[in-house]
């Protein structure tokens, strides 16, 4: 790891973690998970916690939580990039199994399958039956909308939910919306909510004390990544001209199969890596796509996500480390739930 | 030789000429790159339609085949005509008997656009 960024890494641990953990103890912590940061929020402000102490928090004290975000399994998918993208995902499931602190609940940001086959959906669902964590959220991918508008997709997975499979659910105090934007895509465009699901979407918040702390997930980026691959969403602007007034919002999505971050005001964007195959970078390639790595490199750039909520008021930075043990980097954040990328191997 | 063979290899040759003749024939309509009165073709790569724009004369078929590693698919802005999900090395072929300008593109991968232009 280049010293520069060493040496900021190991001043933001020295200045943030009052926690007793020192920068040997938290690589130590890290090791197990591969690298990964967690940072967390509570009421707006930015808290990160080593790894090891997180078994210490006591269950629910005044509301804290965590889950897991998951995204892009791909199931039946088949090529060099990764030939065995169900035995990558039962990897995700057992690191989530071995978390020393048991999530709440996994969100799947979508492109659970390759082809929306049925036998891929029925394939995903054994490796998920298999996971501890019971409870598990999710919103569809372009790729499960592939069988006459994802009707097999809202067969198995959109209970409860409208249109293409949004809808709303409040866990402890934080309020979260799966949302679609990847049907009736136009042509020349990228990801769309479209009029309906605005028109929801803007009337679900109505009434909510800006104080709530809130979390959006969609398959496709909500911020503007990389228009040329299609890496945004068109009408994202006006949904998230919705979510202005609340102290605390936090996006989470897919799509792309590598971890970009942004924060914007009280907004934090964060895409999840891939369990299936890692794409390359914005304008690194002809073009987005499954994206080759070695062998032994694999399960570096595949990871899940773990995200933290802590009532707290301890302001932390952010230590966000996709790949094995190179590539980590440090930033601030003044609002957002924590958000941890943990690579599988 | 008895006289009945004689006459099965007296037809064998000119048997033989004629299916020469016909695979030789029929090898001139077989689909070409570029296109002929009754084919065209167009190829998928890396998320990009090529040639994206193909001018053709009506009455011809032109079959889009995917090498891409990921699924497309070829759908009409005008709902002119929509494909099944193309995966790898799979095919959509289409007959355009009427002249006029048809836009596409794949629907789950919108910016990927091409046109096809009959006369």
């Amino acid at each position: 790891m280049p010293d520069k960024k060493q040496d900021l890494i190991d001043q933001k641990l020295q200045d943030l973690n009052n926690d007793g953990v020192d920068r040997r103890g938290f690589l130590k912590c890290m090791a197990w998970a591969g690298t990964g940061l967690v940072w967390t929020m509570s009421g707006g402000i930015p808290v990160s916690r080593a790894f090891a102490k997180s078994h210490d928090r006591k269950a629910g004290k005044g509301g804290d939580f965590s889950f897991v975000q998951i995204s892009d399994s791909h199931i039946g998918f088949s090529k060099p990039a990764n030939p065995d993208v169900t035995a990558t995902l039962q990897t995700a499931i057992n690191k989530i199994n071995a978390m020393p602190h048991k999530p709440d609940f996994i969100i799947h940001t979508g492109d659970l399958s390759q082809l929306s086959k049925p036998s891929e959906f029925d394939t995903l669902d054994q490796v998920l039956k298999g996971a501890s964590v019971k409870q598990i959220y999710f919103v569809p991918g372009e790729h499960d909308m592939l069988s006459d508008n994802g009707d097999e997709y809202l067969q198995r997975y959109g209970k409860g939910t409208k249109g293409n499979g949004w809808y709303s659910f409040d866990h402890k105090g934080v309020h979260f919306v799966g949302l679609v934007n990847v049907a009736n895509l136009k042509a020349g465009g990228m990801g769309s909510l479209g009029h309906e699901q605005l028109e929801w979407f803007e009337d679900d918040l109505k009434g909510r004390s800006a104080s709530t702390p809130i979390v959006l997930f969609a398959h496709i980026p909500l911020w503007t990544i990389y228009p040329d691959w299609g890496w945004g969403t068109d009408d994202s602007e006006q949904a998230l001209s919705y979510v202005k007034r609340f102290g605390s919002v936090t996006v989470l999505n897919g799509h792309i199969h590598q971890i970009m971050q942004k924060v914007e005001g009280k907004v934090s964007f964060h895409t999840a890596m891939s369990t299936a195959f890692p794409q390359p970078a914005p304008g690194t390639a002809p073009s987005a796509g499954p994206m080759k790595v070695p062998a032994d490199q694999l399960q570096r750039v595949l990871g899940i996500t773990d995200v933290n909520y802590v009532v707290s008021g301890r302001s932390l930075a952010i230590v966000d480390s996709p790949l094995g043990d190179s590539g980590s980097s440090v930033s601030g954040n003044g609002g957002g739930l924590g958000v941890f990328g943990s690579p599988l191997g | 030789m008895t006289r009945k063979n004689a006459w099965v290899t007296s037809l064998a040759t000119p048997v033989v000429i004629a299916v020469l003749l016909l695979l030789a024939g029929s090898s001139s309509v077989t689909a070409h790159d570029q296109p002929s009165a009754a084919n065209a073709a167009v190829k998928i790569d890396n998320f990009v339609f090529g040639p994206q724009t193909i001018t053709i004369p009506a009455g011809t078929t032109v079959t889009w085949t995917n090498s891409d590693d990921i699924p497309h698919t070829v759908v009409s802005t005008e709902g002119v005509f929509k494909s099944k999900v193309v995966d790898t090395d799979e095919k959509f072929s289409y007959t355009f008997t009427k002249a006029g300008t048809y836009p596409y593109y794949c629907s789950v991968h919108p910016k990927m656009t091409g046109k096809v232009v009959v006369q």
